[in-house]
C-alpha cells in the first residue's frame, strides 16, 4: 500500500517539484551574479507558454518520440519508488536517453545532429559509472532491490563514499549543468544555438522540460539511497542532503565553464576509476 | 490563462549594425538592468523564439536570413527593430547595399529609436512588445487554433 503511494506521489508531484526546484535553481543563480533573477514560478509560465504556441513540427516523429522519452523515464522512476531492482531502473533511465536522442537526430538541423552525438558520448561518459553505483549497493546490503537497501541497518554511504562523489560528478551532466552541459544548455547561448533541442519547439519542448524534471526527481531518488537506512530520521537527513548537493550543483554550474567533449570523457572515466573502482575494491575485499 | 508575455523567450538579430546598439542588448542582460527578472531568455533559437529583436538595417546579404528566421518563429510572434538604423535605414539609408528599415522585409510591431538605444528604451520597447503579444495569443485563441 505504501509502495503504492509512493508510486502515486511521484507521478503526480515530480514534475511539480521539479519545476520549483528548477526556479529555485534560477534564482540562486541570478542571486551568484547579483541580478535579482525570474520569480519562482517562472519554470511554470514557460511550460504554460510553450503549450500555448502554435505547433510547428519539423516531422511527424519528433513528438512521438519525446513522447516515448518522457514514458520511459516515468516507468524508471515509479519503478525506483516502488521499490524494484535497481540495476532495473539504471537500465531503463539509459533506454529513456536513447529516445531522447533518437528524437534530436530525426530531425535535419546539423546542430540537433551534434547534440544528439554529445548525449550519446556523455552516455559513454556516465554510464560505467551508473553501474558500479548498483554494484556498490549490492555488495553494501546484498541486494539490488530499493526496497531492502533502504531497510539497511546503516546508510549505505558509510560503505560508498567514494561512489557517492563519482556520482555527483556524473550528475552534474545528467542535470545537464556546466561544465558538463555540451549536448544542450539551460543557458541561453551556446556554440550549437540549442544543441539537442534546437528544432523543438512549443508542445515537443515543453515535453521534453516536463521529462527532465522526472529525471531530476529520479536522481535525486538515487542519491537519497545513499543516506537512507531503517530509522526514520535518515529520510529528513537524506533529504537535506539532497538538496545541499543541487546546491553544490548550482554553484559548480556557476564558477564553471564548458569543457571539450575528450575532457568531459576523461575526466568522467578517472573519476570512475579511482573513487568508484577504489571503493568496489575495498567493498569486495571488506564484505 | 497561461499568458505568453510571463515567459517570453527573445532572439536577438543583427541584421547590419554597427555594433553599437548590439551592445546596448546585451546590456540589458547585465545585473544592472537584468531583463530576466521579466522572464525573458535571451536565446538564440528562432523555434523556440517568442520575440524577434533586430539591430541594423536590412542589406542585400541579410534580407533573406531576416525572412527565414521571421518564419521559423511560432505564432503568436513579435518584431522590435532596435535602433534609429533598424526603423529607418538611419545613417546608412543611402548606401547602396541597404534596403532601409526591417519593415521593408518583415512586419515590425515595436521601434526602438536611438543611436544607440539605451538599454532603458530597449527594455521599455521589450514591455511593450510583451502587451501586443498578449493581443496576440488571445486574437489567436479567438480563431479557434
Ligand atoms: S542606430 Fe546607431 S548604434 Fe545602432 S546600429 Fe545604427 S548606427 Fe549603430
Amino acid at each position: 500500500m505504501v509502495k503504492i503511494v509512493f508510486v502515486l506521489a511521484y507521478l503526480i508531484l515530480a514534475p511539480f517539484l521539479g519545476a520549483l526546484l528548477d526556479g529555485v535553481d534560477r534564482i540562486i543563480s541570478a542571486r551568484m551574479q547579483r541580478r535579482k533573477g525570474p520569480s519562482l514560478l517562472q519554470p511554470f509560465y514557460d511550460l504554460g507558454k510553450l503549450f500555448s504556441k502554435e505547433m510547428i513540427a519539423v516531422n511527424n516523429v519528433q513528438l512521438l518520440l519525446n513522447l516515448s522519452y518522457l514514458v520511459i523515464l516515468m516507468i524508471a522512476g515509479c519503478m525506483l519508488f516502488y521499490g524494484a531492482d535497481l540495476l532495473m531502473v539504471l537500465f531503463i533511465l539509459s533506454t529513456a536517453d536513447m529516445f531522447l536522442i533518437m528524437a534530436a537526430s530525426s530531425d535535419s538541423s546539423p546542430y540537433a545532429n551534434m547534440g544528439a552525438s554529445r548525449e550519446m558520448l556523455q552516455m559513454m561518459a556516465y554510464e560505467p559509472l551508473t553501474l558500479l553505483i548498483a554494484v556498490g549497493f549490492y555488495l553494501t546490503t546484498g541486494s539490488f532491490q530499493v526496497s531492502d537497501i533502504i531497510r539497511a541497518d546503516t546508510s549505505a554511504v558509510l560503505w560508498m563514499p567514494g561512489l557517492l562523489v563519482g556520482f555527483m560528478f556524473t550528475a552534474a551532466i545528467k542535470f545537464r549543468k556546466s561544465p558538463f552541459d555540451l549536448s544542450t544548455s539551460h543557458h541561453a547561448h551556446q556554440e550549437m544555438v540549442k544543441g539537442l533541442t534546437t528544432e523543438m519547439s512549443g508542445t515537443t519542448l515543453a515535453i521534453m522540460n516536463i521529462a527532465e524534471y522526472y529525471e531530476m526527481i529520479l536522481l535525486l531518488g538515487i542519491f537519497c539511497l545513499f543516506f537512507i537506512n531503517s530509522t526514520w530520521w535518515s529520510w529528513i537527513a537524506a533529504i537535506l542532503i539532497c538538496a545541499v548537493i543541487f546546491f553544490m550543483e548550482t554553484l559548480w554550474d556557476n564558477i564553471s565553464a564548458r569543457v571539450k567533449w575528450k575532457t568531459l570523457l576523461y575526466s568522467c572515466w578517472v573519476v570512475t576509476l579511482v573513487a568508484g573502482g577504489v571503493n568496489i575494491l575495498i567493498l569486495m575485499l571488506d564484505k | 490563462m497561461n499568458k505568453v508575455s510571463k515567459s517570453p523567450w527573445l532572439l536577438h538579430y543583427d541584421a547590419s549594425s554597427c555594433n553599437g546598439c548590439d551592445i546596448e542588448v546585451l546590456d540589458c542582460l547585465t545585473p544592472k538592468y537584468d531583463i530576466e527578472r521579466f522572464g525573458i531568455i535571451n536565446t538564440g533559437d528562432p523555434f523556440q523564439a517568442d520575440i524577434l529583436l533586430i539591430t541594423g538595417g536590412v542589406n542585400s546579404q541579410t534580407e533573406s536570413v531576416v525572412k527565414q528566421i521571421y518564419s521559423q518563429m511560432p505564432e503568436p510572434k513579435v518584431v522590435v527593430a532596435v535602433g534609429i538604423c533598424a526603423c529607418t535605414g538611419g545613417v546608412f539609408k543611402e548606401c547602396y547595399n541597404i534596403k532601409g528599415g526591417i519593415d521593408t522585409v518583415i512586419p515590425v510591431d515595436v521601434y526602438v529609436p536611438g543611436c544607440a538605444a539605451r538599454p532603458e528604451a530597449i527594455i521599455d520597447g521589450v514591455v511593450k512588445a510583451l502587451s501586443i503579444l498578449d493581443a496576440k495569443q488571445a486574437a489567436m485563441s479567438k480563431d479557434g487554433r
